[in-house]
C-alpha cells in the first residue's frame, strides 16, 4: 500500500466555507481512484512477480524497492515547474498519468532483467512525480479557498478507496486466472487508461482570464524565490522537520505487530486498518481544517502520531493496543495528508501554484526518506524499544520546533 | 479535432466503454482458455513433484523420477511452493485478499491437517524425512520500504508430534562468532531438518552479512557454522549440506556442497544464478529451480553433487522440485 506521501494544492479567492465543491474535484478524485486501483494492483503483485515468477534475488529486489519509493522527489519539482511555466497543469498531469499507464504495458517486455524492471519502475514513478503537483494545483485552482480542506478530504478519500480496491482486484485475478503476469498487467493498464480518459474528458482547466504575458513570470529564479517568502519557507521547514521524525509505515506496522503481540499473519492486514480509518476520516478532517484552521489540524495530526509511537512502547498489549495504534495512524493521515496542501496552497501566488506545492511536498518527501533510512540504521544498532524511544524524544523536539516556526501566526492567516 | 472538442463528453464515455469491453473480453477469454480440470491423482514413491509454471495456474504436477521427460500428471494442489516427505505435504499458497498467503499442511491421504497464515510472499518450504517437522519461510517486503537493499524474512517451524509452533526463528537465541546475535535486523530463512527431527541448519543474516547456522529445536538455540552460505539443504544421509553462496559481494549465487566431516567445500560448475533451496534427489544428485534468464520460465535442473558435470534440464517450465521417497 502506498500511503506515505500524497499531495495537494490551494487557491486564493474569497473565503467561503459552505456550498458545493466544484465538479473538477470529484473528477480528479475519480482519476486518482482509477489510477490507484491500477497502481496498487501492481504494488500487490510486484513482489510475487519479481520473487516468484522472475526469481530475482532479494538484494536486487530491495534495491528496486528503494528506487521505486525514492525516485519521485526531483520530478515533482520539475512537474510543478513545467506546469506553471506552460500554464497547462492538466497537460502535465496527463503526461504523468499517461507515462504510468504505459509502464504497465512495459513490465512484461522488460522480462526478468533487473535493470529492465528497474527502468520501468523508474518510468512509472516518474509519471507519479510529474503529475502530483499539477494535479493538486488543479484542485486548489478550482476550489474556493474556504473549502480547500474539504476538497482535499474528498480527493484523498477517493484516492484511498482506489488504493484499497487495487489489491482486491489483484487477488481476484491471481485466484481466478493464476499467477501468470499478463492478466494483472493488462487489467491494471485498463484501469490506468480509464483514469486518463476521465482526466481528459471531465477535468476542466482553470483558464486565467488575463492574456498570456509576453514574458512568463515563471522561472527557476521565481520558484527559488518562493522560499524567500517567509510563510512558504516556514511551512516547508515545519513539514520537513516533522517528516524527519515520521517513521515509514512499513516499520510502524512491523514494530506494532511485534510489540502488541498480535499474530504475525495479521501483518499484511495492518495497512488496511490505517487505510480504512484514513478513508473514513479524510472528509471530516478536511471540514475540521476549514473550520478550525489547517495548520492547527496538521499539527494536531502529528501529536496523534506521537501518541501512536508512544503506544508502540506498550509491550504485549494485544488487539486493543493494535487497534488504538491503527486508529491513530489513520487519523494522522487524514489530518495531515491533504490538509498540508490545503494549508500551503493559499500561501503560494497563483502563477507559481504547482511549483510552490511541489516545493512543500518535496521537502516533506525527502525528509521522510531520510527518516526511513535513519530508522533502519537505528534498528540495526539498538533494540527496537530503544530506537522507538529515541524517535519519540526527537519527535517532541520536532513538534516544539514546528510550533516555534509558526508561532504567533493567527490561525486564520494560514487557514484562509 | 473540432468534432472531438465539441463532443468531448460523448467521446470520453464511448472510449471508456471500449476500454471496459476490451478489458472484460480479455479477462473472459483468458479464464475460458484455462485448463479443463485434468483428473487429479495421488503421487507416490518414485515420483518427482513440482509446480507447473507453464500457464500460471501453479498446479502441483508429478512425473516418474525414472522418466522426467515423460507425461506430467496433475495433483489436486495449487501452490506457490511445495514440499513433501514422510507422508506430510506442506503447500504455501494463496489464501485471501491482500493478496495474502497461507501454509497448508496435508496428511498422507491429502487431508488438511492445519493451515497457518503467512506474513508475506511464499519463499521456502521443507518437511523432515519423518514427516514430523514442517518449516517454511516467507518474504516480507513491506519492512524494507525506502531502505535500499533492505528486506525481511519470517521463518516458522511446526512440530506435528506436539503441535508446537514457532512463529519466527527470531525467538531463538543465536550465537555468531562467539557472540549472541541481538540486532533487530536479523533475519532467518531456509530451514533443513536432520533425521533426528531436532537438529537443523538455516541461514541467518544481519547488516548485509549471512551465516550458515546449526540449530537445535528443543533448546531453541543456533550456532554459526560458517559465514556466507544461504538456503542449506541436508543430504539424506546427513553427511553433506548443499547451499547457495555469493560469487561476488553483491553478485549472483552459485551452488556449493559442504562435506560436514572433512569441511571440504565443492562449488558446482554451471550453477551461477541459482536462487533456490536445492533438494537432494539421492545422496549424490541435487535438483533446483532456476529461471534460465533468456525470457524463458523457471525450469528444474539436476546436477551431480560432486561437481563432476554441469547441470542438465530435468523438467521444463517448473519450480519447487520434490523427490518422493
Amino acid at each position: 500500500m502506498y500511503l506515505t506521501t500524497r499531495n495537494g494544492p490551494p487557491v486564493t479567492e474569497k473565503p467561503v466555507t459552505g456550498g458545493k465543491l466544484p465538479s473538477t474535484v470529484f473528477a480528479l478524485g475519480a482519476v486518482s481512484l482509477l489510477t490507484d486501483v491500477s497502481a496498487e494492483m501492481i504494488t500487490a503483485f510486484l513482489p510475487v512477480y519479481l520473487l516468484y515468477t522472475l526469481q530475482l534475488g532479494y538484494v536486487q529486489f530491495g534495491l528496486l524497492d528503494g528506487l521505486y519509493n525514492g525516485a519521485t522527489a526531483m520530478l515533482r519539482l520539475l512537474g510543478g515547474f513545467v506546469s506553471d511555466r506552460l500554464r497547462r497543469p492538466k497537460l502535465v498531469a496527463m503526461a504523468g498519468y499517461g507515462a504510468s499507464a504505459l509502464a504497465k504495458l512495459a513490465f512484461p517486455l522488460a522480462g526478468a532483467s533487473g535493470a529492465g524492471i528497474g527502468g520501468v519502475l523508474a518510468f512509472d514513478r516518474a509519471g507519479k512525480g510529474l503529475r502530483t503537483a499539477p494535479r493538486d494545483a488543479l484542485i486548489t485552482l478550482a476550489t474556493p479557498p474556504g473549502r480547500l480542506g474539504r476538497a482535499f478530504g474528498v480527493h484523498r478519500a477517493m484516492d484511498t478507496f482506489g488504493a484499497l480496491l487495487g489489491p482486491l482486484v489483484t487477488f481476484w485475478i491471481l485466484a481466478e486466472l493464476g499467477t501468470g503476469a499478463s492478466p494483472v498487467f493488462a487489467v491494471s493498464f485498463c484501469f490506468a487508461v480509464l483514469g486518463c480518459i476521465v482526466l481528459a474528458t471531465f477535468v476542466r482547466e482553470h483558464v486565467p482570464p488575463s492574456p498570456k504575458p509576453a514574458r512568463s513570470p515563471v522561472s527557476w529564479r521565481a520558484c527559488a524565490g518562493l522560499l524567500r517568502d517567509r510563510r512558504v519557507r516556514r511551512i516547508t521547514l515545519a513539514a520537513g522537520l516533522l517528516g524527519l521524525v515520521t517513521i515509514s509505515d512499513a516499520f510502524v506496522f512491523v514494530v506494532l505487530q511485534k510489540t502488541s503481540g498480535v499474530p504475525l499473519e495479521l501483518l499484511p492486514l495492518l495497512p488496511l486498518g490505517t487505510a480504512l480509518v484514513f478513508l473514513t476520516a479524510a472528509v471530516p478532517m478536511g471540514l475540521a481544517a476549514d473550520r478550525f484552521g489547517r495548520w492547527p489540524v496538521f499539527f494536531a495530526g502529528h501529536v496523534v502520531l506521537l501518541g501512536v509511537y508512544a503506544v508502540l512502547l506498550v509491550p504485549g498489549g494485544g488487539f486493543p493496543v493494535a487497534i488504538a495504534a491503527l486508529l491513530g495512524h489513520g487519523l494522522f493521515y487524514a489530518a495531515t495528508d491533504g490538509v498540508l496542501m490545503a494549508c500551503a496552497g493559499p500561501l503560494v501566488p497563483e502563477p507559481l501554484r504547482a511549483s510552490g506545492l511541489a516545493v512543500v511536498q518535496t521537502g516533506q518527501a525527502v525528509a521522510r526518506l531520510l527518516s526511513s533510512v535513519g530508522f533502519g540504521f537505528l534498528l540495526a544498532a539498538m533494540s527496537m524499544r530503544a530506537a522507538v524511544l529515541l524517535v519519540l524524544a526527537a519527535f517532541v523536539l520536532a513538534l516544539a520546533g514546528a510550533a516555534l516556526l509558526l508561532r504567533r501566526r493567527r490561525p486564520d492567516a494560514l487557514a484562509a | 479535432m473540432r468534432w472531438l472538442r465539441e463532443h468531448r463528453v460523448a467521446a470520453g464515455i464511448v472510449s471508456m466503454l471500449l476500454v471496459v469491453l476490451a478489458g472484460g473480453a480479455y479477462v473472459f477469454w483468458t479464464s475460458a482458455s484455462e485448463r479443463g480440470g485434468a483428473s487429479a491423482s495421488a503421487a507416490g514413491p518414485g515420483d518427482l513433484l513440482f509446480i507447473d509454471q507453464s500457464d500460471g495456474r501453479d498446479v502441483v504436477q508429478r512425473v516418474r523420477m525414472a522418466d522426467p521427460g515423460g507425461p506430467r500428471q496433475d495433483t489436486a494442489e495449487r501452490c506457490q511452493r511445495v514440499y513433501s516427505a514422510g507422508g506430510t505435504t506442506v503447500c504455501l499458497r494463496l489464501a485471501g485478499p491482500g493478496p495474502s498467503y497461507e501454509v497448508a499442511v496435508l496428511g498422507a491421504d491429502g487431508r488438511l491437517l492445519r493451515t497457518l497464515g503467512l506474513a508475506g510472499i511464499p519463499n521456502r518450504a521443507r518437511v523432515s524425512a519423518s514427516g514430523q517437522i514442517v518449516s517454511w519461510t516467507s518474504f516480507v517486503t513491506g519492512d524494507s520500504y525506502a531502505v535500499p537493499g533492505g528486506f525481511s524474512t519470517r521463518t516458522g517451524v511446526l512440530d506435528l508430534r506436539t503441535g508446537a509452533l514457532v512463529e519466527s526463528l527470531e525467538d531463538f537465541s543465536t550465537t555468531v562468532a562467539g557472540e549472541p546475535l541481538l540486532s533487530a535486523d536479523r533475519n532467518y530463512w531456509g530451514v533443513t531438518v536432520a533425521g533426528d527431527d531436532r537438529t537443523f541448519y538455516a541461514t541467518v543474516s544481519s547488516q548485509n552479512r549471512t551465516w550458515l547456522v546449526k540449530g537445535d529445536l528443543p533448546t531453541r538455540t543456533m550456532q554459526e557454522v560458517r559465514p556466507g552460505p544461504e538456503c542449506p539443504s541436508l543430504s539424506p544421509d546427513g553427511t553433506k549440506v548443499a547451499y547457495k553462496k555469493r560469487v561476488g559481494r553483491l553478485g549472483s549465487w552459485e551452488l556449493a556442497v559442504l562435506d560436514l566431516t572433512s569441511r571440504h567445500e565443492q562449488v558446482l560448475p554451471g550453477t551461477t544464478g541459482i536462487d533456490d533451496q536445492a533438494v537432494w534427489l539421492n545422496d549424490t544428485r541435487l535438483a533446483y529451480g532456476q529461471v534460465p534468464g533468456d525470457g524463458r520460465k523457471s525450469s528444474v535442473f539436476a546436477v551431480p553433487a560432486d561437481g563432476s558435470a554441469p547441470p542438465e534440464l530435468l523438467v521444463a517450465d517448473a519450480s519447487s522440485p520434490v523427490p518422493l521417497r
